[in-house]
């Protein structure tokens, strides 16, 4: 046996009942479910056998298809960093000088949110769930790369309890737990999660003529301002090229720590698509409805945003990060196959409505994700509905 | 009319331990028993034997005070050894001491142009009273059926799909004359078709495919196509108010039988399968044999599950215990109960699973025959993936919604959603698939008896 094994053996009579830490039972057996598969067998009837995968590995799956994100995010702070500042440097400068500003983070938001969890686990006395594993990635790779870790952890504390914890746990939730943290963010703190804070300056001073603008920033000022087009505005834009359609699509643009490159977001959605975890109807549609509300607005073309070609929406802002990793979410997303193409096109037509025509805020898909979650259960009652309708047919025909 | 349906969705679950086509005949079991836990629908069963009393293949032995005209009776000759009963008295196992030369009860014996003949009422009549009527299974409920009911029709599948299935054309040679007996008796009880539902992708023997009398579909696809449940969804779907009944190939013969040769016939040929099995092969035996003659000396070491029918539907038995009424199979898996060292990441190819997750490589060989343990491989926790279930229940059915209401105990909701259509076997397959490790099967009975109670 290994001592490991030997180890939790040799302390489990403290957390049985009974034992000296009775209610800290859940966190003795999360750690060990952890470290070890539990001997848990199928009962005398039903299946005898069963399917390897778990909740664990599921988890563990979006965790790895969120890593290239998070390393070109890494690469991107630096690289943003020294841009800005005017300096040349060295791949491994750029990475070091990222690794120092999103790690903490990383880690802040697992900290806070594991803490959490295991606390109300205690409290509640439910398993501690694998949930968390996903989010906490999430929520950091959402953040901007100059967030005070306060409020990460206070967002954190936010989202898993009034976001998760209050609903049920795990498989339970409304809305999209990290999203909610973004949002709880967003409305608290305003000033510190808009604006100019998606460059990493540090104490330099930037380069003549620097702006923190993201592309949609750019695209509604152009059209606020009344001249000129979007496309041109790019162009002029002090850091040459930064905002080609290649670029943004490569992802090397201020913006939250792992939204930027579109090109990793994809090769996370083929990671989730071919295990089968994300579902390719909602990423696909996420994209199409953008790109036909893209359209939609170029026909009607009434200022400089709406001409934008419809395509330099799916590499802008969140959208493709959102679309892959945020609308995915099994439990807050449509449970119904054909309600996950509803809720798929209705994300990316409302991000891009949000984007284009609210003045307050830029960015569209955080909002938009947030509201569908809401309208998903909605969705599915009608499609639901018309499964039972067609049972209650066929018994009357 | 024949009609071939093609059913795309589903899973084959691939293992080890297949049955060589070879019967053997192991040493004849010392005691047999008859379990009133395998017919869901008894619930107050009345025993009409004492211990020590002395039985003839075919002499009834209990009855349902709620159905009193149906009778369970002994599968083989010999004396009543022991009454089992369990918490608060309930009758698990009646077990009967085998005689080595079996008696039989007489019944009354027709040629083939007295069939002809024969009423609807006689035949029911000499079938509850033998003890075969126990093989009609009425949808919805999966439970015996009613007598007094009209099916609208009743189906029959001829091919299991289950993973290491017997193989019926395998197992029923030469029972040809039987079997069309009984699907002779069995038109005499419907006003609608008989259904018998052949495999479209294997061989099938002449006493399915040439059956007269009945109308014949052909399936093709992954399991579930070979249940009977399934099928049914796909032929004449079961609607509220509606009553079919199912029969398998066995209860067919044993029917069959009853009528040609006057007695209750509980002669049958089972599988030992699985992978903890030396040598996988058929056994001749009887309903209700103890498995202990028929395991002897062909289980590998270690510790091991048996179970009585197929790792998908079946229950956990000792090594000296009863095969179930209803099963034609032993398996023997081994049991899980140890940890594995970050066994829910490390990558694998010994392990099956129908996703792709990382690490989990089953997909990539397909032919792959596996060992499966019983381990659960993960804890229970709140559904949490989406569509999955659908992928493996070739019906139009929202399994989801549907377990979600049967866990709200919402009627209207059960009902509206499809409760009709369903017995265990059919979610199974979503049991099995399930990543948050519900036990499904358990909870569509707790709705099925909601619904019969309620």
């Amino acid at each position: 046996m290994n001592p490991i094994q030997k180890f939790f053996d040799k302390i489990e009579p403290l957390f049985e009942k009974g034992g000296k830490y009775e209610k800290y039972y859940t966190l003795y057996e999360g750690h060990r479910t952890i470290l070890f598969r539990p001997k848990l067998v199928t009962p005398s009837k039903g299946v005898q056998i069963r399917d390897a995968n778990d909740l664990k590995r599921t988890m563990i799956t979006v965790v790895i298809a969120m890593i290239p994100c998070l390393l070109f995010g890494i690469w991107n702070i630096g690289h943003q960093h020294f841009l800005a500042i005017g300096e040349t440097a060295t791949f491994m400068q750029k990475v070091g000088i990222g690794a120092i500003q999103a790690l903490p983070i990383v880690i802040v938001s697992y900290a806070v949110g594991l803490g959490t969890e295991f606390a109300i686990c205690v409290i509640r006395n439910h398993p501690v769930n694998e949930g968390y594993l996903v989010t906490g990635m999430l929520i950091a790779l959402i953040m901007p790369p100059f967030i005070p870790l306060w409020q990460v952890a206070l967002a954190t504390v936010f989202a898993v309890i009034i976001a998760k914890e209050v609903f049920g746990g795990t498989g339970m939730n409304i809305l999209n737990i990290a999203l909610t943290a973004r949002a709880f963010l967003y409305f608290a703190y305003p000033t510190d999660i808009s604006g100019s804070v998606w460059t990493y300056i540090g104490d330099a001073t930037p380069v003549d003529g620097y702006t923190g603008a993201t592309a949609l920033a750019i695209a509604y000022d152009t059209a606020l301002a009344g001249t000129g087009t979007v496309l041109e505005a790019f162009s002029n834009f002090w850091a040459e090229g930064m905002f080609s359609f290649q670029n943004m699509f490569l992802g090397a643009i201020p913006g939250s720590i792992g939204e930027t490159s579109t090109l990793c977001v994809l090769i996370g959605a083929l990671i989730l698509i071919i295990t089968g975890v994300g579902s390719w109807k909602i990423v696909l549609s996420v994209f199409l409805g953008a790109w036909l509300m893209g359209l939609g607005f170029n026909a009607i073309g009434y200022n400089a945003f709406m001409d934008l070609p419809a395509h330099y929406h799916l590499v802008m802002g969140g959208l493709a990060f959102g679309a892959v990793f945020m609308a995915t979410d099994p439990v807050s997303a449509a449970h119904t196959e054909t309600g996950k193409w509803i809720y798929g096109i209705l994300i990316g037509v409302l991000t891009v409505i949000i984007r284009v025509v609210n003045p307050a805020y830029p960015e569209g898909i955080m909002l938009a994700i947030l509201l569908m979650n809401v309208f998903a259960p909605l969705i599915d009652h009608y499609v639901v509905q018309s499964n039972k309708n067609r049972r209650l047919k066929r018994a009357t025909v | 009319m024949s009609q071939t349906i093609k059913l795309k969705k589903g899973f084959d679950i691939n293992l080890a331990g297949k049955a060589a086509k070879v019967v053997s005949d192991a040493p004849k079991p010392e005691t047999f028993a008859i379990k009133p836990t395998d017919f869901p629908s008894i619930t107050r069963p009345k025993l009409l034997v004492e211990q020590g009393d002395k039985v003839k293949a075919g002499t009834p032995l209990l009855y349902d005070k709620m159905a009193d005209n149906i009778l369970y009776c002994s599968p083989v000759s010999g004396e009543i050894a022991e009454i089992n009963r369990g918490d608060k008295r309930k009758l698990l196992e009646i077990r009967i001491l085998a005689d080595t030369e079996n008696q039989y009860e007489t019944f009354e014996k027709f040629s083939s142009s007295d069939l002809k003949g024969l009423s609807k009422e006689d035949a029911i009549n000499q079938m509850l009273k033998s003890g075969v009527w126990a093989n009609i299974i009425q949808r919805p409920y999966g439970i015996v059926a009613n007598p007094e009911d009209k099916p609208k029709a009743i189906f029959i599948s001829a091919f299991d799909t289950h993973p290491l299935s017997p193989d019926y054309n395998f197992i029923y040679k030469d029972q040809d004359e039987a079997f069309q007996t009984g699907l002779n008796i069995l038109k005499k009880l419907t006003t609608g078709k008989v259904h018998l539902n052949i495999s479209a992708d294997n061989e099938v023997a002449r006493m399915f495919s040439q059956a007269e009398g009945v109308q014949i579909n052909q399936f093709s696809g992954k399991h579930p196509a070979g249940n009977v449940g399934v099928q049914i969804h796909h032929l004449d779907p079961i609607n509220k108010s509606d009553v079919a009944w199912t029969v398998k190939p066995y209860g067919v013969i044993q029917i069959g039988k009853l009528f040609l040769e006057g007695k209750y016939d509980a002669s049958k040929i089972v599988a030992l399968t699985g992978s903890e099995v030396k040598e996988p092969k058929y056994y001749k035996t009887f309903t209700g044999a103890s498995i202990k003659n028929i395991i002897k000396d062909n289980i590998k070491e270690g510790h091991v599950r048996y179970i009585t029918g197929n790792p998908l539907t079946g229950e956990k038995i000792s090594d000296t215990g009863y095969l179930g009424f209803y099963d034609e199979q032993i398996t023997v898996v081994p049991e899980g109960d140890f940890e594995e060292l970050l066994g829910w990441i490390k990558p694998t190819t010994s392990k099956l699973s129908f996703y792709r997750a990382i690490g989990l490589l089953s997909f990539l060989n397909k032919k792959k025959e596996y060992v499966l343990n019983t381990n659960t491989n993960g804890e229970e926790r709140a559904f949490v993936l989406t569509g999955r279930f659908e992928e493996v229940l070739p019906m139009d059915i929202l399994p989801m919604y549907l377990f979600k209401a049967i866990m709200a105990e919402d009627f209207d909701e059960m009902e509206a959603l499809g409760i009709f259509e369903l017995v265990e076997e059919d979610v199974a397959l979503c049991e099995f698939i399930d990543t948050s490790k519900h036990e499904l099967q358990m909870i569509l009975r707790k709705g099925i008896n909601l619904m019969i109670n309620g």
